[in-house]
């Protein structure tokens, strides 16, 4: 199993993350070796057996219905990289 | 002081041989002294002498029943959010990031009066097993500064062996704790899943990461583990059950354990240096008059491929919250939204940590998703089964925690795939959610060697106590590297 | 050529609960931006879900409503994306095990009923507000509603016109109230929709391609929408063209839709269950729990109204039209223990009226059904005339002062002592020889005059019947 370019394209831009034209080739590579390691698995008869998703089989616990968080606006923006008025702020999306 | 152990410091501050501020002073001047290891991202002097303050304080009114932590200087890995400290994580992304809440386990501390020396240097966001990863910088291994200390948790084992600090908390995802215990060789235990809350630890890959501590002795392992434990109502994955006193049961005697030595920890490409120390230390339990036998883990060579599908897969969603809009790094003038996405991310990622978000977006991208994420999550429980057959047999499993020791810095950062393999020994364990410990052994061309002790699910006090035991026998983790006695 | 359309809608409802379904923030709408969003909501570094149990009753509540399987096990997922308004880049989200199975609901369109099934219905997490207009070449984002319970309800392509549809959906929207777990208010946005619509020739068994129309936020603009979508695709077919598959904006000014364009690229979520949360289980002890709360329905009760209260049906559908209503009207009848006709003709009538003139709901009605009940008593018992009781109705409303008090006060009692009657009846008849004349020559008619007259004189105080009587008998 080999990744060409034009894939490791398709999914950097699904995971919008930027990559250097001149490293594509070198993760090109990387991936399809770690693909290669992917393919031991298929090798094991799987039929039969439930995937498991936590390593503990427990079920989700439940919370009660109640508000209990205060206003903490001031404190969050103060990290963020650009605000105004209260409100996050993007470059213009269009839709 | 900074050879005591945390039972012997918890002593001398309770008899007031000196203070917890004088203490922290120490070791903040230790630090100093020894930044060119770079173990540490952050160190706030103010912040810590004044906790150490509130400490002494503390000492001065109740002397007897508080914490034995109190008053104790602990470090932090760059991974648990501090608030009002950096937590960066490693990474460029939250350079700036200031975290604006605790973490559960900074909390449990707080509450113990333990004292916050710092924060420790890390791969970055988990994702390495070399600490070579970070973008502040790769680490020394005191015990040869031309070499790795392991990863992820590699500024905590530095720390920690270089006598920079007591102890350090410190995450395993698939041996981010163990590894670098035995390239260190200091003492490092991951917990059973669910046994420390996850609230506040920035995620990596949830449904493997597990955070535990790292020291110098399994006696100090056992206090740090009291105070990290406990239910949380804010993680979904904490279980609810009672944290059992984890000092009381560290003497009992072993007679009649059962120890399960995997044939698969054995196989072909570990390192013969570390396959001897790994069987004089098992002697050392046969002589305690404990029952060896050999266990077959047949599944366990699929633990790679499963990890990296599983692990990276997790890992891309999580990563993606790092946007650039909310807190942490954004890329100047975007001109839009996917320009500040893309250049944002592109920019203040990594080459590991990019490397495993295409992973896993391809390994869940459409059409790939059974054949990669099901097939794995299948062979997970495969991996998870056999580990039950054998504890079906036998108390405990024992090998070595990595194929070979320490390695020179930059050795093999060219080849991912090659530092993946090296993972074989302990990945297996976070895919079961099993806990595990890792206590030095003895050396193998002048390099840590850690013996590994993988114990059933919730046994922490046995596991403890099987560990303990050999430190009763043995003086490996007595040992202080040349230059940081 | 005859063309079929196919509907299919997507109902988004915000669950009413107090806390969100993932953190304990208020869910409480119109704050200042961002003062409701924690650190859970923002998908701040390290926080984790912890969901809420309310979310999960109010879906198995809506779940026994349709008459659908409740999954045992339902499993949150994370529907992968970026997009500002989404704090995590991926929403919590149910794929392949949704806390609702399916189920169906009876709708009806002009007189006959139709079934409509339901594929599903899961739970998820609302997205922030992205709000474009407030600043020039920035678009700001308010996460206050980051984090809302959203009960997506997604109905089988089972609908055949825009008129079944908004059928189904307003079905949907007074049920959901019935059950009181949402608040159905379209223009907070608690109550929301996206309508699948294709059309294909008629006859024909496979779906044609369908374009799906986002947020159409109003029962109006869904017919709407839907028809103007039906107009362009049969444009494009009949046009030779072929209709793609896309999202679309309802614009409601132009009344077209348009392409949404930026919904269109990169669409694999990469849905995979989310290692934050466990598998949600309902437990029989919760079942049983929420059966024992689940309210009386729509079309339950309308039954009930016709049996127990000899009600037509037109009436019924009225009085059950909403649980309020329903509750008022039921409240009148215990109260007054008057005929339940003469009650409903008082609550669907003078009263409704009222409300609808002054554009009030019922909770916000000044005259609550105790002291409606108070004054129908009085037109019961004959106290006072229905026409006098329009007027005590009034000072009901103006004032809180009881229908009794009211009678009093004002003396609006009726007269039914026939002395009294008497004396004013010979007056008249004593004043109208003319009209007396032709009544006895024949001229029936006559008679409502002298009614008329009597009535008059007594400032409507006469009991009619009283006066018939006597006038019958002087008029010999």
């Amino acid at each position: 199993m080999t990744l060409n370019t034009e894939q490791v394209k398709k999914i950097a831009y699904l995971a919008r993350l930027g990559i250097d034209e001149k490293d594509i080739d070198t993760y090109a590579r990387d991936l399809s070796n770690i693909l290669d390691l992917m393919t031991q698995m298929s090798a094991t008869n799987t039929d039969e057996v439930q995937p498991m998703a936590h390593p503990l089989d427990k079920k989700q616990r439940l919370r009660a219905d109640a508000v209990l968080e205060i206003d903490q606006r001031e404190s969050f923006q103060s990290i963020a990289p650009q605000v105004d008025s209260g409100l996050y702020l993007v470059p213009k999306v269009l839709d | 002081m900074h050879n005591k152990t945390i039972t012997e410091l918890s002593k001398a501050l309770r008899e007031k041989e000196f203070s917890s501020v004088e203490l922290t002073q120490s070791y903040l001047d230790r630090i100093k002294k020894h930044n060119a290891l770079n173990s540490f991202i952050t160190i706030d002097e103010e912040l810590a002498l004044e906790g150490a303050k509130v400490a002494d304080t503390i000492l001065a009114n109740t002397n007897t029943n508080t914490n034995l932590l109190t008053g104790i200087p602990i470090a932090q890995k760059d991974i648990f959010c501090t608030q009002g400290v950096k937590t960066s994580c490693g990474s460029k992304m939250l350079d700036n990031f200031i975290s604006p809440y605790n973490a559960t386990v900074v909390e449990n501390f707080n509450n113990a009066g333990a004292v916050m020396l710092g924060k420790l240097n890390m791969d970055e966001f988990a994702m390495g097993s070399s600490n070579e990863t970070s973008f502040y910088g790769s680490v020394q291994n005191p015990w040869n500064t031309r070499c790795v200390p392991g990863g992820s948790s590699g500024g905590s084992a530095s720390a920690v062996a270089a006598r920079l600090t007591p102890a350090a908390t410190g995450t395993d995802t698939g041996g981010s704790i163990r590894q670098p215990a035995s390239f260190c060789g200091i003492t490092g235990l991951k917990p059973t899943y669910g046994r420390v809350s996850r609230y506040g630890m920035i995620a990596f890959a949830s449904s493997l990461d597990q955070a535990g501590p790292m020291t110098r002795s399994v006696e100090d392992a056992a206090l740090l583990l009291q105070t990290m434990s406990g239910f949380d109502t804010k993680d979904s994955t904490s279980i609810d059950i009672p944290v059992p006193n984890y000092s009381a049961s560290l003497n009992n005697n072993l007679e009649g354990l059962k120890i399960g030595l995997p044939k698969e920890f054995f196989s072909e490409g570990l390192n013969n240096d570390v396959a001897q120390t790994i069987e004089s230390a098992i002697n050392e339990y046969r002589k305690m008059g404990a029952e060896i036998k050999e266990v077959s883990l047949p599944h366990m060579k699929l633990s790679i491929p499963v990890y990296y599908v599983i692990a990276p897969a997790e890992c891309s969603a999580n990563l993606s919250r790092f946007d650039g809009v909310r807190f942490g790094y954004r890329c100047p003038e975007p001109k839009d939204l996917n320009d500040l996405y893309i250049r944002s991310r592109g920019e203040a990622f990594g080459d590991e940590v990019k490397r495993r978000i295409l992973m896993g977006t391809y390994a869940l991208s459409a059409g790939y998703y059974d054949a990669y994420y099901i097939k794995a999550q299948k062979v997970r429980r495969l991996i998870s089964e056999d580990f039950k057959q054998a504890f079906a047999e036998v108390d405990v499993l024992m090998g070595p925690v990595s194929p070979s020791p320490t390695f020179g810095l930059g050795e093999k950062t060219a080849d991912p795939i090659e530092m993946y393999l090296a993972d074989i020994y302990t990945i297996a364990v976070n895919l079961a959610g099993l806990p595990a410990i890792s206590i030095p052994a003895g050396f193998a061309d002048e390099k840590p060697v850690g013996l590994q002790i993988i114990s059933n699910y919730f046994t922490e006090p046995h596991l403890l106590n099987i560990a303990h035991k050999f430190q009763q026998t043995t003086h490996w983790h007595q040992l202080s590297p040349k230059g940081f006695e | 050529m005859e063309w079929e359309t196919v509907i299919g809608l997507e109902i988004h409802a915000q669950l009413a609960t107090k806390s969100k379904i993932f953190s304990s923030a208020s869910t409480a709408y119109g704050a200042e931006p961002n003062t409701q969003a924690c650190a859970i909501d923002l998908g701040l570094p390290g926080v984790l879900p912890v969901l809420n149990q309310e979310v999960v009753r109010m879906a198995v509540k809506f779940g026994m409503a349709i008459d659908a399987k409740i999954a045992p096990y339902s499993v949150f997922a994370r529907k992968n994306y970026f997009y500002p308004d989404l704090p995590k880049g991926y929403q919590i989200s149910q794929m392949d095990h949704p806390i609702v199975g399916t189920g169906h609901l009876d709708i009806e369109v002009d007189g006959s009923n139709k079934r409509i099934g339901i594929t599903r219905a899961h739970l998820e997490e609302d997205a922030g507000k992205s709000l474009h207009e407030n600043f020039p070449d920035s678009t700001g984002i308010d996460l206050n509603r980051a984090g809302t319970p959203l009960l997506e309800i997604v109905s089988e392509p089972d609908m055949r016109s825009a008129q079944e549809a908004v059928a189904y959906m307003r079905k949907i929207h007074e049920l959901v109230q019935y059950l009181e777990i949402c608040d159905g208010n379209m223009q907070e946005g608690s109550f929301r929709c996206d309508a699948n619509v294709s059309i294909r020739p008629k006859g024909q068994k496979t779906l044609g391609t369908r374009a799906e129309l986002k947020n159409i936020n109003s029962f109006k603009f869904v017919e709407k929408a839907i028809n103007i979508e039906v107009g362009r695709q049969i444009d494009i077919l009949e046009g030779g063209g072929t209709v793609i598959q896309e999202t679309r904006l309802y614009d409601a000014d132009k009344n077209k839709t348009r392409s949404m364009r930026s919904k269109e690229e990169a669409n694999d979520y990469r849905y995979f269950p989310d290692p934050d949360l466990l598998p949600v289980e309902i437990t029989n002890e919760l079942y049983q729990q929420v059966r024992t709360e689940l309210p009386e329905l729509p079309s339950a009760k309308r039954l009930r109204f016709q049996k127990q209260y000899q009600q037509d049906e037109e009436i019924s559908t009225t009085l059950t039209s909403s649980r309020q209503l329903a509750d008022y009207y039921e409240g009148v009848v215990k109260t007054s223990e008057c005929d339940a006709k003469l009650c409903s003709n008082w609550v669907s009538g003078t009263f409704l009226g009222a409300l609808n003139k002054a554009g009030l709901e019922i909770n916000e009605s000044p005259v609550n059904y105790e002291r409606l009940a108070g004054l129908i008593k009085r037109i019961a018992d004959q106290t006072i005339s229905g026409k006098i009781a329009k007027q005590v109705f009034e000072e009901l409303w103006n004032n809180n002062a009881t229908a009794d008090e009211i009678i009093e006060k004002q003396g609006l009692k009726q007269i039914t002592d026939s002395k009294e009657i008497e004396t004013l009846i010979d007056k008249i008849i004593a004043d109208n020889p003319k009209q007396v004349e032709q009544y006895l020559s024949g001229k029936d008619k006559v008679f409502g005059f002298f009614v008329g007259q009597t009535m008059k004189a007594s400032q409507g105080k006469a009991s009619p019947r009283e006066v018939n009587k006597i006038l019958k008998n002087k008029l010999k």
